[in-house]
């Protein structure tokens, strides 16, 4: 308990000083998990938005499929990105295995299949209130794609912050995949597994906290966002 | 664009006949309101003629051609509104129409005023009362020009003040040269605003009279039945 306690207190100083190492880390988190989740929305919203709006043979096992992918193990996305990505690997001439490039894809191939597939869910429930409307209004189908992810919108904000909390929190696949190499592509949950095991417990403890205050910051705002919206546009 | 010929349509669904050979000329001029029980078939009729269901059999044809998309236009009896605001509602009807983007504005600014709510044009559609949103979805497509409008139980969800504010705002799309094809479940409101009776049971076209004549003397047992049976609650 005191050993918590004295780690607990090194870490508040830590994240109080703004230390530049605990700093480098944490905006290195951000800068890989923020663009991975940038483009799994690009791509994952769009897909489940046409998956919802769209009828084509093997749209069920697609739908099933997108659903069994958002429980993808990391440490599994993180082998096969790096199989990809190695010297030998059919894309190994990028040379980007071991920079936060490689993490950047392992985490967007993790959370695109996450947004993909809760977007679906939103928008084919919309889709179930509006499609005689926007079929008489004349819309196609990409017309009424368009239109539902306008719609849902503030659904999907909750939806691409999950993605954001699963990015953010995963280790296996940036570990495999980034290296875990100092001032590269060092990031907190990768700093937390090595520091715990060399025993320096206030960086890894400081780490948790700002890595938990991020996740719990984003979800509050993200839900009083959503709340005032919906007050507002209904 | 009229006359709208129903030649022995039927629509089938898992083996259920919904509609059953029904064979009508609707033409212009005359305000034609579908009656009949629920689960005769009256939404479901009314839908095939705007293009929302296809036929299972028979054919749907505008002054004898098979598409007649262009110039009609539907009102729901619950009116889905876009989450964004009323003047934008109509602008998206407009836009999908084809309409130019200035040309749009004018437009929606016009039939806002025209329908009562000009005070209310910023506001986002969804947070309006149900009479409002339902004359809002009036002067959606109302703003279209349609040859023919068709209306499904326009004011089954309102009170009664805005139900008389519907019914006066059908009467000025009428008097703009517009035809107008409705079901209700209020016979007083076939009274007031009908000229001819489509009357349906069980899938059937039963009988096509003038309303005088349809409430005074109704030509079959079953129209007999449904008013005196209705009568008491209209």
């Amino acid at each position: 308990m005191g050993e918590l306690l004295s780690a607990a207190g090194e870490a508040g100083r830590l994240i109080g000083g703004l230390d530049p190492k605990l700093t480098e880390i944490v905006l290195l988190s951000l800068r890989v998990s923020l663009t991975a989740v940038v483009l799994a929305s690009l791509l994952g919203l769009p897909l489940g938005a046409a998956v919802a709006v769209a009828r084509f043979p093997g749209r069920q096992p697609l739908i099933v499929l997108l659903n069994a992918l958002m429980g993808l193990p990391p440490v599994v996305v993180g082998l096969l990105v790096y199989l990809i990505l190695s010297r030998a690997g059919p894309l190994g001439h990028f040379g980007i295995l071991f920079t936060p490039a490689a993490m950047v894809v392992a985490q967007t191939i993790l959370i695109v299949p996450i947004v993909a597939a809760l977007s679906r869910q939103v928008i084919e429930d919309a889709w179930q209130e509006y499609h005689e409307q926007l079929r008489s209004l004349g819309a196609g189908q990409f017309d009424s794609a368009a239109t539902l992810l306008w719609d849902t919108r503030f659904s999907l904000v909750t939806i691409v912050l999950a993605g954001f909390g699963r990015a953010a929190a995963e280790v296996g696949a940036v570990m495999i995949v980034g290296g875990n190499i100092d001032g590269v592509t060092r990031v907190m949950t990768t700093a937390i597994a090595l520091e715990t095991s060399k025993g320096d417990l206030p960086l890894a403890l400081g780490l948790g906290i700002v890595l938990l205050s991020l996740v719990l910051g984003l979800n509050a705002a993200a839900y009083w966002v959503k709340e005032a919206a919906q007050r507002r546009y209904g | 664009m009229l006359p709208l010929v129903l030649d022995q349509v039927s629509f089938t669904v898992n083996g259920k006949t919904i509609i059953d050979r029904v064979s009508v000329e609707i033409t212009e001029g005359p305000r034609t309101v579908i009656l009949g029980p629920n689960g005769a078939g009256k939404s479901v009729l009314m839908r095939l003629c705007h293009g929302l269901f296809a036929p299972t059999s028979g054919s749907i044809t505008w002054q004898g051609e098979a598409n007649g998309r262009k110039r009609q236009a539907m009102v729901f009896q619950r009116p889905v509104m876009l989450r964004r605001s009323a003047l934008a509602n109509i602008v998206y009807g407009l836009k999908l129409a084809g309409v130019s983007p200035r040309e749009r504005q004018l437009r929606a600014r016009d039939v806002l005023e025209a329908v009562g709510l000009e005070n209310v044009a910023d506001r986002p559609a969804r947070v309006l009362s149900g009479g409002e949103q339902q004359r809002l979805a009036l002067a959606r497509a109302w703003a279209l020009g349609p040859e023919v409008l068709f209306l499904d139980e326009p004011t089954a969800n309102l009170d009664p003040g805005s139900t008389r504010e519907i019914e006066s705002l059908i009467g000025q799309v009428r008097a703009s040269g517009t035809k107008i094809i409705m079901t209700t479940h209020n016979l007083g409101q076939a009274k007031r605003l009908g000229d001819e009776i489509l009357f349906l049971a069980d899938g059937r076209l039963v009988e096509r009279s003038l309303v005088s004549q349809f409430f005074q003397q109704p030509a079959s047992a079953e129209a007999a039945a449904f008013i005196r049976g209705e009568l008491p609650w209209s």
